[in-house]
């Protein structure tokens, strides 16, 4: 029989009680931060850090020029190379930036950006050091007149504090900018969601250049728009929006009576609307805001909240994309067939400011079955996982999008891609990994306008689309019909066969382009009826062989099984021009720089 | 001397390719080629004083090769014009049924349906202002039968041959040919026409003699009669100055073979000059009949009472007699057949009906 266990007292239990520090919390609870799984974890890692550097460059108004590098070494162990032409970071700065979880230049600030925390890549560093063993470098330079500084940083998991292994003054070729590499344990199973993750954020931030080399794979995303953004402003804290820790610390830093003490330390309080708070609340307003009891603290919060007080202005303190540079990015990765984008106004939940932004694609390279592409993002930073559980995937099933000539099956389906940005300075997440939005009625509602919107947008597109294509069925009557009827007139009456270019040139106004196969010759020719003329690119893609084409093309792909040939053509009004080959006719014709409206492709082998 | 055979071919060639040699100029000058129809609805039925029949009004329909539809039916037209330019030249013919299996050749010109080669080549008749006769086109109905007192002399290929209607044709009477041009009306000895709508009615009026005992030619007309029944109705009239009337049954259909006869139907209203008998009187049965003879009846369906009220809107019945008589019709809510004169003995119809009828409408003088 085994000896009782002896009790403990609490005097020994209270040898045991000691502080855990934040990053021995986080080493073991690595899922809260995104890095419960290797594969997961490189996706968290290249997340954070061109969160950073993007964050980075827009506070200094650069144009963000990237380079992100993943090469695999022994085992697996994989590098990840981040490297941004942002200001740098003071050498001072560098081990806590890199080297202390919770550190940061953005949590106090009432303003959007994307990392807040100061907890993202200090957490890559700590998984690092915990699944390779190796420190983290970093090279940092903060302008053409100061020297670059080269740091080999580690975190004490138990002070949580920078451990700094080397530090030196080193020669970078770069003017100001930071480059960080860390190795750790992963593996690429998730290849294809990091690829995404780098055209998701391409897309929303369309000024930025970003270079890839990806284990051997070199990817560039390129800018769309030349425009930096204006870095949104910080915003004094709103009445609405602040709880009582906040108030505290606001309040002990005061030096001010109450009434100034209001006035000057939030956003949109002046005299009338402090004398209402002060009233709600019984409190004197010459009373200084730094004596306050915990009570009358309290008391102040609640009024604060009571207190009719207009909504914060978002416009300073968010940055938008704008529709224009949202629809850039999206049609330079997916060449839509339409494509329409809405910023809703400025809006405000709990008193934080926020704007819904959102586009939809139609066609283009989107797959035509299957259920729509659904791109999240808040304050422009790609939500990757857990959409089933994000309250803008909700926003999107509730819609009705039968009524706008989509079919749906929960969420819509088709050839259509569905992008939606929330941003704000306080983007109510359900976890810190950051991966999904809360269900909140305010937000909620703005989605959910914004999405109608661009559903009465594509719903007009597609019943024009229809009607063009009843032209198009016009353009076939006469470009098909009208040959056979004077063939036939003109063996009845026994006359040559009359040219009918002119009716189609009178009918049309347009462009005809027409595609012909007759006896293994195939025959397209293009005709300018309209009075301009035109610069045009015809691309025939076929399995026939264009190489023997007259006249040749100026540029031939081939893409197994089928070739893709390219003329390039100048057709002043009224002139026609053609191209024959020999072959099926199989495949299809394209025509590039001429508007939609100005041109008829016609298939004659088509009937 | 010309033949006058190949007169009225190179007539009809004529006007045929003056078709399209029309969409030949049209296509030379950049524009689409049309064609410009009367309209052929009910809407555009007006009377004309001058003949006594009803033809086609002044509302006309512009179809031009502008739409899919539109083009189509141009093309077709084109073939068909082709085929019939072949036709008359090489003196060959073929029927309405022939030229629709013809066309399955014509790809993209093949018609779906042969009420659409039927109606398309009804489109030339008008077009061309002459009978498809002349296209060498024939219907596949033959016509219905004639009985009575008169010589015809009928062009075949075996050469003209006089026929007797009562003497040289057995029981069923003389067939009337598809092209009543080949017809001659030698003479007669009759004092009316009486065009019946059913056989059963037709075959007791030869049994029980009443072509011998009234002078009458009895005409079956085989329910809506052929165009060919309708020539030989229009020519007995106008080539003999004999009244025509028709016997049919009490219904709204009936009613619109008589007015067929009588005014003309809207679908062939462009030759309604030459397909109709203006003078033809109707004998019944009329609803009164169904009335005053007690008849046994039917009650009127839906569709009977529609027709009935679609007659009262009717260009050709919109006069006093039809009025009363529809309008009766539909009070009674009954209709009745030829043939229920029969409850009242097999001879009724012979012996006290048709005389007492016939000398209401003067037709018969005692």
């Amino acid at each position: 029989m085994a000896p009782p266990v002896k009790p403990a007292s609490a005097d020994e239990l209270a040898k045991q009680q000691r502080s855990i520090s934040v990053a021995e919390f986080f080493e073991k609870n690595k899922h809260l931060l995104g890095f419960d799984s290797p594969t997961r974890g490189i996706v968290t890692t290249v997340k954070e850090a061109i969160d950073n550097a993007l964050d980075a460059c827009e506070e200094a108004g650069v144009l963000p020029d990237i380079y992100l590098g993943i090469f695999r070494m022994e085992g697996d162990i994989f590098k990840v190379v981040v490297e941004d032409n942002g200001p740098g970071i003071v050498p001072d700065n560098i081990p806590y930036v890199f080297g202390k979880l919770l550190y940061g230049s953005r949590f106090h600030q009432i303003r959007q950006s994307r990392g807040q925390q100061g907890i993202g890549i200090s957490a890559a560093v700590l998984y690092a050091q915990l699944t390779s063993g190796r420190p983290t470098l970093v090279i940092s330079r903060c302008g053409s007149d100061r020297p670059a500084y080269r740091f080999r940083i580690q975190i004490k998991t138990e002070t949580n504090e920078p451990e700094i292994l080397e530090k030196e003054e080193t020669t970078w070729d770069r003017i100001h900018g930071t480059r960080i590499e860390i190795e750790f344990k992963s593996s690429l199973t998730a290849r294809k969601r990091l690829v995404e993750y780098l055209r998701y954020t391409s897309v929303v931030n369309p000024h930025a250049r970003i270079r890839v080399e990806l284990d051997g794979e070199a990817i560039l995303f390129d800018r769309a728009s030349d425009e930096p953004i204006i870095p949104p402003q910080a915003i004094l804290p709103h009445p609405h929006g602040v709880e009582l820790g906040e108030l505290k610390r606001i309040a002990a830093g005061s030096t001010e009576p109450l009434e100034l003490f209001l006035v000057n330390s939030f956003s949109r309080v002046g005299q009338k609307t402090a004398t209402e708070i002060l009233g709600l609340a019984g409190l004197k307003p010459n009373k200084k805001a730094s004596t306050l009891s915990p009570d009358d603290l309290a008391k102040l919060q609640v009024a604060m909240q009571q207190a009719k007080v207009p909504p914060p202005l978002g416009g300073q303190c968010l940055s938008p994309i704008g529709e224009v540079l949202i629809r850039q990015g999206l049609e330079k990765e997916y060449e839509f067939d339409f494509c329409s984008a809405r910023t809703r106004p400025a809006s405000v939940y709990h008193g934080h400011p926020f704007i819904v932004e959102a586009a939809i694609g139609y066609g283009g390279k989107l797959e035509s079955e299957g259920t729509a592409r659904i791109m999240r993002f808040a304050n422009r930073v790609p939500l990757m996982y857990q959409q089933g559980a994000c309250a803008i995937t909700g926003c999107i099933s509730s819609v009705n999008w039968k009524t706008y000539s989509i079919s749906q099956s929960g969420l819509p389906t088709g050839p259509v891609l569905l992008l939606i940005h929330v941003a704000s300075t306080n983007v109510p997440f359900t976890s810190e990994s950051k991966d999904a939005i809360a269900s909140i009625p305010d937000i909620e509602r703005e989605v959910t306008l914004a999405l109608q919107e661009l559903g009465r947008d594509l719903k007009t597109f597609l019943s024009r689309r229809d009607k063009s294509r009843q032209t198009e069925e016009r353009a076939r009557a006469i470009c098909a019909i009208i040959p056979e009827i004077a063939e036939k007139i003109s063996e009845t009456i026994e006359k040559p066969v009359p040219d009918i270019s002119p009716i189609e040139g009178q009918i049309m106004k347009r462009l005809v382009a027409k595609k012909k196969t007759e006896n293994g010759t195939v025959t397209i020719s293009l005709q300018n009826y309209t009075a301009h003329a035109l610069d045009l690119t015809l691309y025939i893609i076929t399995s026939d062989d264009l190489k023997k084409a007259e006249p040749e093309a100026v540029f031939i792909e081939e893409m197994d099984p089928d070739h893709s040939g390219v003329w390039q053509i100048r057709l002043a009004a009224g002139e026609n021009w053609r191209v024959t080959y020999q072959g099926t006719g199989n495949g299809m014709i394209d025509i590039r720089g001429v508007d939609e409206k100005k041109k008829v492709v016609v298939d004659l082998d088509r009937s | 001397m010309t033949d006058p055979k190949q007169e009225i071919r190179d007539r009809t060639l004529k006007r045929l390719l003056a078709i399209p040699e029309r969409w030949y100029d049209q296509m030379t000058k950049g524009e689409l080629p049309s064609i410009t129809m009367p309209s052929r609805t009910k809407k555009n039925i007006a009377y004309d004083e001058e003949t006594e029949v009803w033809k086609y009004g002044d509302r006309e329909r512009l179809r031009e090769a502008g739409t899919e539809k539109s083009a189509l039916h141009i093309l077709k037209m084109a073939y068909v014009i082709w085929f019939l330019k072949h036709q008359i030249t090489e003196s060959r013919s073929s029927t309405l049924r022939e030229l629709y299996y013809i066309s399955e050749g014509w790809k993209r010109a093949k018609f779906a349906a042969q009420n659409d080669s039927n109606l398309l080549v009804e489109d030339l008749e008008i077009l061309t202002d002459v009978q498809r006769e002349h296209f060498h086109l024939r219907p596949e109905e033959d016509g219905a039968s004639i009985f009575g007192p008169l010589k015809i002399r009928e062009d075949t290929r075996r050469g003209p041959k006089e026929i007797h209607c009562q003497d040289d044709v057995g029981e069923s009477g003389y067939q009337i040919p598809t092209n009543v041009d080949s017809l001659e009306l030698v003479e007669h000895d009759a004092k009316m026409v009486i065009a019946i709508e059913t056989g059963g009615m037709y075959a007791r009026l030869i049994e029980n003699g009443f072509d011998e005992k009234y002078n009458a030619i009895l005409v079956h007309l085989k329910g809506q009669p052929a165009r060919s029944t309708r020539r030989v109705l229009n020519r007995l009239a106008s080539e003999f100055h004999i009244p025509v009337t028709v016997f049919t049954d009490g219904d709204p259909w009936s009613y619109r073979i008589f007015a067929s006869v009588a005014y003309g139907a809207i679908k062939s209203a462009h030759i309604s000059e030459i397909l109709v008998t203006p003078s033809a009187r109707f004998i019944g049965v009329q609803p009164t009949d169904i009335r005053d003879y007690d008849l046994p009846s039917d009650s009127l369906t839906d569709q009977d009472i529609a027709a009935l009220k679609a007659e009262l809107t009717d260009p050709r019945f919109a006069n006093e007699y039809w009025k009363e008589q529809i309008n009766l019709q539909l009070d009674l809510n009954l209709k009745s057949e030829q043939q229920a004169f029969a409850a009242r003995g097999l001879d009724f119809v012979t012996d006290q009906y048709l005389p007492a009828r016939l000398s209401d409408m003067n037709i018969l003088k005692q």
